[in-house]
């Protein structure tokens, strides 16, 4: 293999390649270059998004760490933080998808782990082609029972997730995993390798062996038919491993024997080592025959960039080395000391006292950066010509209701959900299949909520629009349960950046995703970027995951959407968008895609202003105990939203007949009111006597409202349109997607 | 009272159960699996959760760690034992119950509320349960499906040690077995997990009275 084949072969091109000589001054031997090519990567290096992250605001006034440590962290109350990160393992999932999400898991719980946190929550954000599709039932089938094998067996509640369906990800799924960590504000740990020379380098955790060797330039590439083949680089979960480190991490804190931690991901000990080094700004030796290894004849360059899973790396004072090794033995962990801290800022790799490789740390933590030119895709303006008037109006409201309730994107996910356990732990307050989930923290009257939005049909449609709506659906769904929004996490799933389409998506959704966060003061404290999510039929959507968590004072004033009592008013509210307004309700819709068969159009433009407006006074009133019964209208409008709560509360709902006759002569409009998706809006109820309550509560802000109906009895009625019973509804919508025939709706175009 | 909680390698329901003794009123007590003790408590729970990583079988390992020996000597004294989930698997293995815990009939895991009717009231750990009480308990299991011979079921039938039975089987479990308790009836297995609902924080109390059950028993036996 000439040079030239070697490092094309670990992903670096030849500018970059260049650039190693220039900054070693000479040739890198394979060990050096294997080293490059993962901090380089960008799974590690984020040399395409870089410059595009800086446009996130992320400072606030709960955020005591943003990004650039393992987890974002940010402040509860009464001492209590909450640390949090969101990532990605697309690549992995796409190839061997139990074991690509289960260590998808157990990765995002290390990286909280790592920052001293007992990780308290986990959320997904999955997204995969149609279910009419073979391979795609399969991958989705698997990418379930990896995540629920890895959490359940770890004791960590999966409370939350999103999933959805589209050909656009047909052979590239996406599997998005999200934790969330509990600890004191003032003991949170940094992976500083800091107080520097003389400390010990303590690996600890499962045995090394050769998984997943060059598994970060493998994320890192597009997939082809040969990905198939790179089979082998995928790494494979123990969470029973992943139990006992999260226990004897603790404990190792608890007692004060640490002075940094790292978790090994992506290129295993060379990447951790290096990224301590770059931030404590010294430099570290590791002696790879010190390793623990579970197979024979492994070579110390192998050694070093393993991503064996379910390891930690230390960094340890000398003198309680000895205490660290015997904590680590009660939880039957390998654990040994590999290396040392010292002042050379390299990082050094030797075998048996021999150098084989040696990289100064800030040369591998700077990776290169590229700027590219953004450049409007000829795509958007196909996709977004189309006229909502030209929409046939439904003639069977019943049929289209039955019909989006039980489309794979919009119906029950109670057979995804009912295979994760949500409540070990004894802290779920709010169990999944509600707006977001609701912790409480055990001891106090405190709690926090959190959810995973994905918006990829939005920013197919318009990008930029589609950041904004990703960051505003995350807030209203934290707010309908009466949080307070504090922060997010996101994971960027894009294209090649390298193509002009896929930067242009990538640059726009974050300018989005950036003016949200600061209109809605949630600013961005970890993350992380996937790209070159392509396969030979070309990109996915722009997907951009968005991991919001919000704070609770009193987590006992929630609101769950079922409702709750008969006769009850349902009112619909909204904040009052700007005029004219940006896109149509009914353009990119639910219901355009699961009725017309069409993703077309340009969706609503959210109206940030409004959005903030109406959800905030939503959580206002839940706080004051005003209402515990609300909603968020995104995906199927205000129908779809109508039916959730209905189902939710096993209470029927009578839509008053007034509202129909007010648009009887415009059936656009109604069709619009009913199905369309503008975003700022809620369904909430409250019992009629506290009716003035409510009204006066709405009547100074800049909102506006509608009584639509009341709850009651066992039937779905809108006069004149819909008349079906519960049953009906509920039959549509619980359904098992995991069948073995592909549901009908299950493939679209 | 002090009541003990097993912790093997694995365990993940053992803080859990350790929260729900204090809010029935007693002190719990952590058991680690390779202290062969019991530290003198009145009872002892064993958690929920994939002991030793569920490999061989669930519950086959832990049956072998050394806490494992003074806990089987307790529970034939007479010593009130819960096994929930994965403890209640860790029973079975330990044959302190009869039976087995085959693989979910739906082939997944199943974690949802799941409407039980509590049939015996007359163990420690149900004392305090009105006989064909129904109560709602979470499940969350892959391996949850009792099986027995027929002659032992019907043993279990007869002599009245079907201790909770399911209203919705989750699992395919014989006789919609939900839990189970010894001859003697100090031992008791449970599938569901009623440390969960403990805690009117979670919305639910329904498994509350588990917990106080042993405390009254204990009581009246003083």
């Amino acid at each position: 293999m000439s040079i030239q084949e070697t490092y094309a072969s670990l992903g670096l091109s030849d500018y970059e390649y260049d650039r190693i000589l220039e900054l070693m001054g000479r040739a890198p031997n394979y060990l050096e270059l294997s080293l490059f090519s993962v901090m380089w990567s960008e799974h590690c290096g984020y040399k395409n998004s870089r410059p595009l992250l800086r446009r996130f605001p992320n400072t606030g006034p709960r955020v005591l760490q943003g990004p650039g440590e393992n987890a974002g962290v940010i402040e509860v109350g009464e001492g209590w933080a909450l640390a949090f990160k969101m990532e990605s393992h697309n690549h992995p999932s796409a190839v061997e998808p139990y074991e690509g999400a289960a260590t998808g898991v157990g990765g995002i719980i290390r990286d909280v782990i790592a920052m001293g946190a007992r990780p308290v929550a986990l959320l997904n954000a999955l997204r995969f082609g149609p279910l009419d599709d073979e391979r795609n039932r399969y991958l989705f089938r698997e990418v379930v029972r990896g995540i629920g094998g890895y959490g359940n067996a770890i004791g960590v509640p999966t409370v939350g997730g999103e999933v959805e369906f589209s050909p656009a990800y047909s052979g590239n799924p996406l599997v998005n995993a999200m934790c969330v960590g509990i600890i004191r504000a003032d003991e949170v740990v940094r992976a500083k390798a800091e107080a520097g020379e003389g400390n010990l380098v303590v690996l600890f955790g499962a045995k090394t062996g050769r998984d997943g060797i060059h598994g970060a330039t493998f994320a890192s590439d597009e997939l082809t038919e040969e990905s198939e083949a790179k089979r082998s680089n995928v790494q494979v979960g123990d969470p029973f491993a992943g139990k006992m480190l999260i226990e004897c991490s603790l404990r190792l804190l608890e007692r004060n024997l640490l002075v940094a931690l790292q978790d090994l991901g992506a290129a295993g000990i060379a990447s951790s080592a290096s990224e301590m080094a770059a931030r404590g700004e010294v430099g570290i030796e590791i002696d790879a025959e010190k390793v623990p290894l579970r197979e024979e004849g492994m070579e110390a360059w192998e050694v070093v960039i393993s991503e064996s899973q379910e390891r930690m790396l230390a960094v340890v004072e000398p003198e309680k080395a000895d205490e660290v090794l015997k904590v680590c033995e009660r939880y039957e962990l390998d654990a040994a000391v590999v290396g040392r801290v010292t002042s050379h800022g390299e990082l050094r790799v030797l075998d048996n006292g021999e150098p084989i490789g040696s990289v100064p740390a800030q040369y591998l933590a700077d990776a290169p950066v590229y700027e590219r030119e953004v450049q409007r895709p000829s795509y958007l303006d196909e996709a977004q010509r189309f006229d909502p008037d030209d929409l046939p109006l439904p003639d069977d409201y019943n049929e289209v209701l039955l019909r989006m309730l039980a489309h794979p994107s919009l119906c029950s996910r109670a057979s995804v959900y009912e295979q994760y356990d949500s409540e070990v732990g004894s802290d779920t307050v709010v169990r999944p299949g509600a707006d977001a989930a609701v912790m409480r923290i055990k001891g106090t009257k405190l709690g926090f909520a959190v959810t995973a939005d994905v918006s990829g049909r939005h920013c197919y449609l318009d990008p930029r629009g589609g950041g904004a709506a990703a960051v505003a659906e995350a807030y209203r769904n934290l707010s309908c349960v009466g949080a307070e929004p504090v922060a997010i996490t996101d994971c960027l799933n894009f294209g090649s950046p390298e193509k002009p389409d896929g930067y242009y998506g990538l640059s726009e959704c974050v300018d989005g995703m950036a003016e949200a966060c600061e209109v809605l003061g949630t600013p961005v404290v970890s993350g992380n970027v996937s790209l070159f999510n392509e396969t030979e039929r070309g990109a996915i959507y722009p997907t951009p995951a968005v991991g919001m968590v919000g704070v609770f004072e009193d987590v006992s004033r929630h609101a769950t959407p079922g409702f709750k009592r008969e006769g009850d008013m349902v009112v619909v509210l909204g904040g009052i968008p700007r005029w004219p307004r940006e896109g149509h309700p009914l353009s990119g819709s639910s219901y355009l895609e699961v009725i017309e068969g069409k993703v077309a159009g340009r969706p609503i433009v959210p109206d940030l202003a409004a959005e903030k407006e109406a959800a905030d006074l939503v959580r206002t009133m839940i706080r004051s105990g005003l209402i515990d019964t609300a909603h968020d209208v995104s995906e199927g409008g205000t129908l779809v939203a109508f039916a959730e709560m209905a189902l939710a509360g096993g209470i029927g709902f009578d839509f008053a007949a007034r509202e129909i006759e007010r648009f009887a002569d415009d059936k656009r409009h109604l069709q619009e009111i009913l199905l369309g998706e503008k975003g700022a809006t809620f369904v909430v109820t409250v019992p009629q006597n506290r009716w003035p309550e409510l009204q006066e509560a709405l009547s100074g802000a800049n909102i506006g409202y509608d009584d639509t109906g009341y709850t009651g009895g066992d039937r779905f009625v809108v006069p004149g349109l819909i008349d079906l019973s519960l049953e009906d509804l509920r039959r549509a919508r619980e359904r098992d997607l995991f069948e073995q025939h592909a549901p009908e709706g299950g493939h679209l175009g | 009272m002090r009541i003990g909680v097993t912790v093997f390698p694995g365990s993940n329901c053992d803080r859990d159960a350790m929260h729900a003794v204090e809010r029935a009123g007693a002190t719990p007590v952590e058991l680690w699996h390779a202290d062969p003790e019991l530290k003198g408590v009145d009872a002892v729970v064993v958690p929920g959760g994939f002991s030793y990583g569920d490999y061989l079988r669930p519950g086959a390992i832990a049956r072998f760690a050394k806490v494992m020996g003074p806990l089987e000597e307790f529970a034939k004294s007479g010593g009130p034992v819960l096994g929930v989930c994965n403890g209640f698997q860790v029973l079975l293995e330990a044959h302190l119950l009869p039976g087995a815990l085959l693989r979910n009939t739906g082939m997944r895991f199943v974690s949802r509320r799941a409407r039980t009717r509590v049939e015996k009231a007359d163990t420690p750990w149900t004392a305090l349960y009105g006989e064909g009480e129904e109560i709602t308990l979470p499940v969350a299991h892959n391996e949850g499906n009792y099986y027995a011979d027929e002659g032992t079921i019907r043993e279990l039938e007869e002599e009245g040690r079907i201790v909770l039975r399911y209203l919705d089987n989750p699992n395919g479990s014989a006789n919609d077995i939900a839990g189970i308790c010894n001859e003697a009836r100090n031992v008791v297995g449970l599938m569901p997990h009623p440390e969960r609902v403990s805690d009117p924080a979670l919305g639910s109390e329904e498994g509350l009275r588990v917990f106080e059950s042993v405390l009254a028993a204990a009581g009246a036996k003083v």
